[in-house]
């Protein structure tokens, strides 16, 4: 690992007026530790936002939404109750996500930053332009079952590996950010960003900026009663995904009135179709409609390699999540959070 | 540049003058501190077998530095047992067989303790095996460690309520 100055600063504030070129900042460590002792990321100066009070709390507001600090821990969010009832496919999706030692250490600000996990990426001997501009791309012909179906281009075609991420752009979420041109909110759709010819720019942030907390809006707290979080991997547990939904529904009876869908670990980002979405409204909860609207989301996917199989395992996934969602949120987190194999036979909330 | 922390390790007040921001925490009890019960597999977050409780939280100590936990309090395998009584989840390891080699059973034990105090698993075996799976055993003894962690649950519900009663 190369030599880093460190700084631990107590705002904010002044965490942004530290920032200099070559300077990261530090949450929980588990992505940009890891990375920068294989030597992906070299920062001169580590700036810990650790003690950091004001970006700690998780705030219920008034009328239903929600916001988090971007120090909160991951556990933290997915056992806050108040947090979990209001949007429990979040809670679901960090559940599904590594193991509970990291998700201890793991932040809400680092889950929204962390890289992708192409081998390439992660390898500093290979070519990989988003990690090298204009070294090329290694995963075009080499190991990229796990790569993306949408969204890719020539010069990248790495996915995003957050769960959290995914029902949080089903929602709607809010990034809110503070950098040396002071504050701004990002909506999360424009917050990852597709490769085109520019892989190296991974996020919306601009040098210096931080994100400091997410905000959930008020409707996004419409969808709790059947809101579900489904992950397909190769192993049930500590697993990235293939292929992971969050499903929501907001249903009158037998009729949607709301649908909310985003698929993970398909692009370099969350992938949200409104129009997939409004194929639903008015609509029973039915497999053909939910196929429907399937079909919509998935519209121009394309294997990037040998990766084809992921576009019809979507496209099943996403009618599972949505029949999962349609049946309610389960009264009790599953014993195996958002996954294919869960106890299907527990109680729901909705009856 | 030199960074001076202090820490609280398994109660006893301990004050680190590290030259070096690069050492984690994983390091600096196997290096620095003689605690080499702590042990280092992949260094990566992948394995669990550094797993230690930070301020009662089970982390990867090999992906905290140690620099960022200045006043923490840390708990290590070292600090279980109390004299010559094991700790309970010590105690249901060796029962249950939960073991075989061993290398992982130090971080095995502590991320248990962790997922007991969390109080999210209960004694039901599918939560207890979700809540473990940052810690892997290539000696396969997951049987038995489940019906430890399962059992050490149970015995250190009965003391609490035998305690409250």
């Amino acid at each position: 690992m190369k030599r880093f100055d460190y700084i631990r600063p107590v705002s904010v504030d002044d965490a942004v007026a530290a920032f200099r070129p070559g300077a990261a900042y530090l949450g929980g460590g588990t992505n940009l530790l890891d990375l920068m002792k294989i030597g992906v990321i070299q920062p001169d100066t580590l700036i810990d936002l650790g003690r950091i009070a004001e970006l700690g709390p998780i705030e219920m507001l008034p009328g239903g939404g929600a916001r988090v600090g971007a120090l909160v821990r991951n556990s933290d969010l997915a056992y806050d109750r108040a947090f979990a009832a209001a949007f429990p496919m979040v809670a679901e999706a960090i559940l599904a996500g590594a193991s509970g030692q990291l998700r201890n250490a793991a932040t809400v600000g680092g889950n929204l930053m962390q890289k992708t996990r192409c081998a390439y990426f992660q390898d500093p001997h290979s070519a990989c332009n988003r990690r090298e501009p204009g070294s090329g791309c290694a995963a075009r012909g080499g190991d990229n079952a796990n790569l993306a179906v949408l969204g890719w281009s020539d010069a990248c075609i790495a996915t995003n590996p957050s769960d959290m991420c995914v029902p949080l752009a089903a929602l709607g979420a809010v990034v809110e950010v503070q950098g040396p041109a002071g504050k701004r909110d990002i909506p999360i759709a424009d917050f990852h960003q597709l490769p085109g010819d520019q892989p190296e720019t991974e996020t919306a942030l601009q040098p210096g900026e931080l994100v400091i907390a997410i905000r959930l809006p008020t409707e996004a707290a419409d969808f709790a009663r059947n809101a579900r979080y489904l992950k397909v991997r190769e192993r049930t547990s500590f697993a990235f995904a293939l292929v992971s939904v969050a499903a929501a529904l907001k249903l009158d009876g037998q009729k949607i009135i709301a649908a909310r869908i985003a698929l993970g670990a398909v692009a370099a980002k969350p992938w949200r179709v409104t129009a997939a979405e409004d194929l639903l409204v008015g609509q029973a909860p039915t497999e053909e409609a939910f196929a429907r609207a399937a079909d919509a989301l998935l519209e121009g996917a394309r294997a990037s390699g040998d990766n084809g199989y992921k576009i019809e395992l979507a496209r099943r996934a996403v009618i599972r999540a949505l029949q999962m969602s349609a049946a309610g949120t389960p009264k009790r987190m599953p014993a195996l959070p958002a996954s294919p194999f869960g106890d299907v036979a527990e109680e729901h909330s909705h009856v | 540049m030199s960074y001076s922390i202090s820490l609280t390790v398994n109660g006893a007040q301990r004050r680190v003058q590290l030259d070096d921001p690069r050492v984690t925490l994983l390091d600096l009890l196997r290096e620095r501190l003689d605690l080499t019960g702590t042990k280092k597999g992949c260094d990566r977050g992948q394995c669990g077998a550094c797993t230690v409780l930070v301020d009662g939280r089970r982390i990867n100590s090999c992906l905290a530095l140690a620099v960022t936990l200045d006043g923490a309090d840390i708990s290590t395998i070292e600090g279980l047992a109390d004299g010559d009584t094991l700790h309970p989840v010590q105690a249901a390891f060796i029962e249950h067989d939960g073991f075989q080699c061993g290398y992982c059973t130090p971080g095995q034990i502590m991320s248990a303790v962790g997922l007991i105090s969390e109080g999210h698993a209960g004694d039901d075996p599918e939560r207890v095996r979700e809540g473990m799976s940052g810690n892997l055993c290539r000696c396969a003894a997951y049987h038995g460690i489940t019906e430890a962690v399962v059992d050490a649950t149970r015995r250190m519900a009965e003391t609490t309520e035998r305690k409250s009663a």
